[in-house]
């Protein structure tokens, strides 16, 4: 099992508010990983500084051996050029809370804009391959839709087809269900599932418990910019070794 | 079929908002009645007063000198907008660019070219030789390599298309700067996410919907614009307006040579306003706002609206 993700010691602050007060996190290949918190405690910027949406202060990212926005030479890190870091993102899937799908685009459209843009892929193929994503996340037949057309949970199912149109090695969701009617998060979280019991690496930011115990090989803890506990979910959530878990946890009980 | 679903009372239901009587509008017919009777006095105005002088309008209509000058028209409008986009979006680009120095030099000019009068400015250039008899192409305080006589470079024209151009240019860089801070910032982040240059989340992904709210404003530009070339009637250069103007100077037909001008200013914003609507219908794909087709002002109802 090769290591995708590792971050040592990262650190990150907002004005005089540290957010990431030294985070260490592996992620080998094919895991799926959940990372739970309270709102505040990091998680989301942790997850947007692995693929430099956020920079870092302190410590060091890399993303299947190679730092996202350095190159190493002699010894030292060097600071890359915006369309490097572009460049090292395409292997990094990532799908957000607000979907932040093109509003401009139809479905199709949004899901071959980036394959055809930065991996040069012909309009053909790309299109076929977003036909073939689009049935899998079970939106068949809906390529012409524009997002405003689409519930949030086929949005956000779009927007989970168009990261995977660029064949990641890495996906980040971040809390891809919070902003959803509570009737259309299965939808969303099923279609996660398949995806992680399919081998894909994944971190996942999210609130939902449930989630995290049957689709997570690895449940992540995070309070206060640190990690407080990791382990396998029947560790963290059912026998949670530290207070600060069981406090959080007992919300959801 | 449909009336007697109309008149059918519901089971059970006695009184039925369908059958309901409409409210009478009496100030509806009165306000119509006083437009009316305003409209007819305007008609018998236009027709019956002899000072408007049609029959001189007509013929000055489509006169040589006048069409000559409403080519000087639109050039100076095309030209002086094509120059005022051009600058407005690099002008934007710089206010919202990281750059300090770039945001301080670009809110600077804007601040100049919109806190002084165009007047002033077109004046000013038309005068610049008074304030540099020379232009020079060189270092500062080192050698020059090209130099030029002011008056001989800065022609009326060129003096025009200088003071509406740049003028133009800092209007256009706030509507181009609201337009892109009006997108979203999880648009960029998506196109970041996906691997996508810069350069190309801003062409595919910012521009276009940054466009929906930068077509209009643009657009009642273009109109101003049109209307603003008429004061480069004050540094002799012979637009409609100043070619108008030479004629009633040696005619006296103040009054038919004033409605001609009207006539061709209508003409050509009206044009504008048409071709205006179909660009703001292009942009507004996929937006919960359709904008209107064009067409719809010939609705008697309009869509979406109960009658």
């Amino acid at each position: 099992m090769s290591t995708v993700l590792q971050a040592r010691a990262v650190r990150k602050s907002f004005g005089h508010t540290e957010v990431l007060s030294g985070i260490d996190l592996d992620v080998t290949s094919g895991e799926t990983v959940v990372v739970l918190g309270p709102s505040g405690s990091g998680k989301s910027t942790f997850l947007r500084c692995i693929n430099l949406l956020e920079s870092l202060d302190a410590g060091r990212i890399t993303v299947d051996g190679r730092d996202v926005g350095y190159d190493v030479r002699n010894g030292r890190l060097h600071e890359l050029s915006p369309n490097e870091i572009a460049r090292r993102r395409r292997d990094i899937g990532m799908v957000f809370q607000q979907f932040n799908l093109f509003p401009h685009m139809t479905a199709l459209e949004n899901i071959i804009e980036a394959p055809i843009a930065v991996l040069g892929e012909g309009r053909r193929e790309a299109t076929a391959r977003a036909v073939e994503l689009l049935a899998e996340v079970g939106l068949a037949g809906r390529e012409k839709a524009y997002p405003r057309q689409l519930s949030g949970g086929q949005q956000q199912r779009v927007a989970i087809a168009r990261a995977l149109a660029m064949r990641p090695k890495l996906m980040l969701f971040d809390e891809p269900t919070s902003a959803l009617d509570p009737e259309l998060v299965g939808e969303v979280l099923a279609t996660m599932k398949r995806l992680a019991s399919a081998g894909l690496t994944m971190v996942v930011v999210t609130h939902e418990i449930s989630f995290a115990r049957e689709a997570a090989d690895r449940v992540v803890f995070m309070d206060a910019g640190q990690v407080v506990e990791q382990g396998t979910p029947e560790q963290v959530i059912d026998n949670p070794q530290h207070e600060r878990t069981r406090t959080f946890l007992s919300r959801f009980l | 079929m449909a009336t007697t679903v109309r008149d059918a009372p519901a089971a059970g239901l006695e009184l039925d908002v369908r059958n309901a009587a409409h409210r009478k509008h009496p100030w509806r017919w009165l306000s119509a009645f006083i437009v009316l009777v305003f409209a007819a006095q305007l008609v018998k105005m236009l027709v019956t007063n002899e000072n408007f002088g049609w029959d001189v309008v007509w013929s000055w209509l489509r006169a040589e000198s006048i069409v000559r000058g409403l080519g000087i028209t639109l050039m100076l409008t095309v030209v002086a907008m094509v120059i005022g986009v051009v600058l407005g979006v690099l002008l934007a680009v710089c206010r919202i660019s990281a750059n300090p120095l770039l945001r301080g030099a670009a809110g600077l000019y804007i601040w100049f070219f919109r806190g002084t009068p165009t007047l002033v400015q077109l004046i000013f250039f038309y005068n610049l030789s008074a304030l540099l008899p020379k232009l020079n192409l060189g270092i500062p305080f080192g050698p020059v390599f090209a130099s030029v006589d002011t008056n001989t470079l800065i022609t009326p024209l060129l003096a025009a298309i200088l003071g509406l151009g740049l003028n133009e240019g800092a209007y256009m860089a706030e509507i181009v700067r609201g337009g892109l801070l009006s997108v979203d910032p999880g648009q960029r982040e998506a196109g970041q996410a996906l691997g996508m240059k810069n350069s190309r989340i801003m062409k595919r992904v910012i521009l276009p919907q940054a466009m929906r709210f930068i077509v209009p404003p643009t657009g009642n530009q273009v109109i101003s614009m049109v209307k603003a070339t008429a004061l480069v009637s004050v540094i002799a250069l012979s637009d409609l307006l100043y070619t108008a103007q030479s004629i009633y100077n040696r005619t006296f037909e103040t009054i038919p040579m004033l409605i001609v001008v009207c006539l061709w200013y209508l003409a050509v914003t009206s044009v504008l306003y048409v071709v205006q609507s179909f660009i703001e219908r292009h942009y507004s794909r996929g937006a919960r706002h359709q904008t209107p087709s064009f067409w719809d002002f010939l609705r008697i109802r309009p869509k979406g609206v109960a009658a």
